[in-house]
């Protein structure tokens, strides 16, 4: 059976406990969209109109490095968020995205969804914060990661 | 408790537990930069050594000292068993130099063990990080050879970097079977990593496993078993089915000296792994 995007929206934890009128709002801005490995999602300084949820596969959230080349700070899998570049102007990617997999996503129309936000302060409310809950999760392990904790003890 | 399990437990009794007993070392495999596993037998290569999963030993390198190092090995094989350790000071750097046909004092095993028995029927989530990985070695093996008692099992294990991942052809191995879900992720990719990118405990979230008939268990660096335990938590896990495996300054491993006390406990004698619920007041605690 094809699932709608409002069943695929309204099934994603993220939007958990969201009611069905916001639900419809939010669908309203998405589609689906596939990826095959070692594609580019979106390039570090490019225009940020978009968020993803990974459905399925692989994605590196990368940084280019002179010298080094592209490094993989951290990687996306199934059931994450993708990009919030898009909440906050100057909205431009501040990482590039490469699959590592081929991947499925739904792709959300960050200018799309921004109008309806502005519009609906009680939307805008809830989105920001279910975003905050993934910002300070990614922050929370950006720390650990600082940490080294698996380095030898000092 | 398994019948495997009790006489492994009744294969030492008797023994007095200061005094080492001298062991030949097998082989000696350099697992990465700083780490490495030495294979031991008694000296006649008769006899054997049982243990546990998840319990230790104390090696004494002649002359050099003594420190409790987890047994990393098979727990059914009990012709030889192994230890993989960090090279972190004199001891171990001394061990790292040893080689095949030297001798090393061992006492134990001692401590706890993995809720191996208590798992049957349920699904296995591992989570684990660094040299973490090596104490549960033994209860991955155990799992594996008794894989029809278990529903889902799942290891999630974090490294520094692709280079510092430890056992990975045993991984591989594991992983090729199927029946196993084991998911590596790093906290820096080097050039040619297509795995995961971050920590270890962010992955417990999206792990298939059914939380409502799961059995949890986690061993490494205390700052990544406290995030594990509030994953765990946040998605659903009782604190009776987390079993950590905790650290301290362990020197006599009998419970006498008191370097390892943990609040109310010896680390040596009532874990190394303890089940989360009778060590929930003081876990994280700076003071203790």
């Amino acid at each position: 059976m094809i699932q709608t995007l409002e069943g695929i929206v309204s099934e994603h934890p993220f939007f958990k406990g969201l009611e069905e009128q916001y639900i419809k709002l939010v669908a309203g801005c998405a589609k689906n969209v596939r990826f095959d490995e070692g594609q580019i999602i979106f390039r570090e300084g490019d225009a940020a109109d978009q968020f993803y949820f990974i459905r399925e596969g692989l994605v590196a959230v990368e940084l280019m490095i002179p010298h080094r080349g592209f490094t993989t700070l951290q990687t996306v899998g199934e059931g994450d968020v993708l990009g919030w570049s898009w909440l906050m102007p100057p909205y431009r990617w501040r990482f590039g995205a490469r699959t590592l997999q081929p991947t499925r996503a739904l792709a959300f129309d960050g200018k799309c969804l921004r109008t309806k936000c502005d519009e609906d302060h009680d939307l805008g409310y809830e989105l920001l914060k279910r975003f905050t809950f993934v910002v300070t999760e990614r922050l929370e392990a950006t720390r650990l990661q600082l940490l080294d904790l698996y380095g030898a003890p000092a | 408790m398994a019948p495997q399990l009790e006489n492994s437990i009744a294969a030492r009794t008797g023994a007095d537990p200061m005094v080492p007993e001298i062991y030949c070392i097998q082989r000696l495999r350099h697992e990465t930069d700083d780490t490495f596993t030495i294979e031991l037998a008694t000296v006649n290569g008769n006899g054997g050594f049982s243990f546990l999963p998840g319990q230790f030993n104390m090696i004494y390198v002649f002359g050099v000292g003594e420190v409790p190092i987890s047994i990393s090995s098979d727990p059914q094989n009990v012709k030889t068993f192994e230890h993989t350790t960090r090279i972190v000071g004199a001891v171990t750097r001394s061990m790292g130099h040893l080689k095949k046909g030297d001798f090393l004092g061992v006492r134990g095993p001692y401590g706890t063990h993995w809720p191996v028995e208590q798992a049957e029927g349920r699904d296995v989530i591992i989570v684990t990080g660094g040299i973490g990985l090596a104490p549960l070695r033994p209860a991955l093996y155990y799992l594996m050879a008794h894989r029809e008692k278990y529903h889902k099992i799942v290891l999630l294990y974090g490294a520094r970097t692709p280079e510092d991942i430890l056992y990975r052809r045993e991984l591989e191995r594991w992983r090729s079977k199927f029946d196993l879900e084991i998911q590596v992720t790093v906290d820096r990719g080097t050039r040619g990593w297509r795995g995961n990118v971050g920590v270890v405990t962010t992955m417990i979230g999206r792990s298939p496993f059914d939380s409502t008939n799961a059995v949890a268990m986690a061993c490494g660096p205390e700052v990544m078993m406290r995030f594990a335990v509030m994953e765990f938590q946040r998605r659903g896990l009782s604190t009776q089915d987390i079993f950590l495996s905790m650290e301290r300054n362990m020197k006599c491993a009998i419970g006498f000296c008191g370097h390892c006390q943990y609040g109310p406990a010896f680390i040596c004698k009532d874990g190394p792994v303890f089940r989360f619920n009778r060590i929930e007041p003081i876990f994280g605690k700076a003071e203790i």
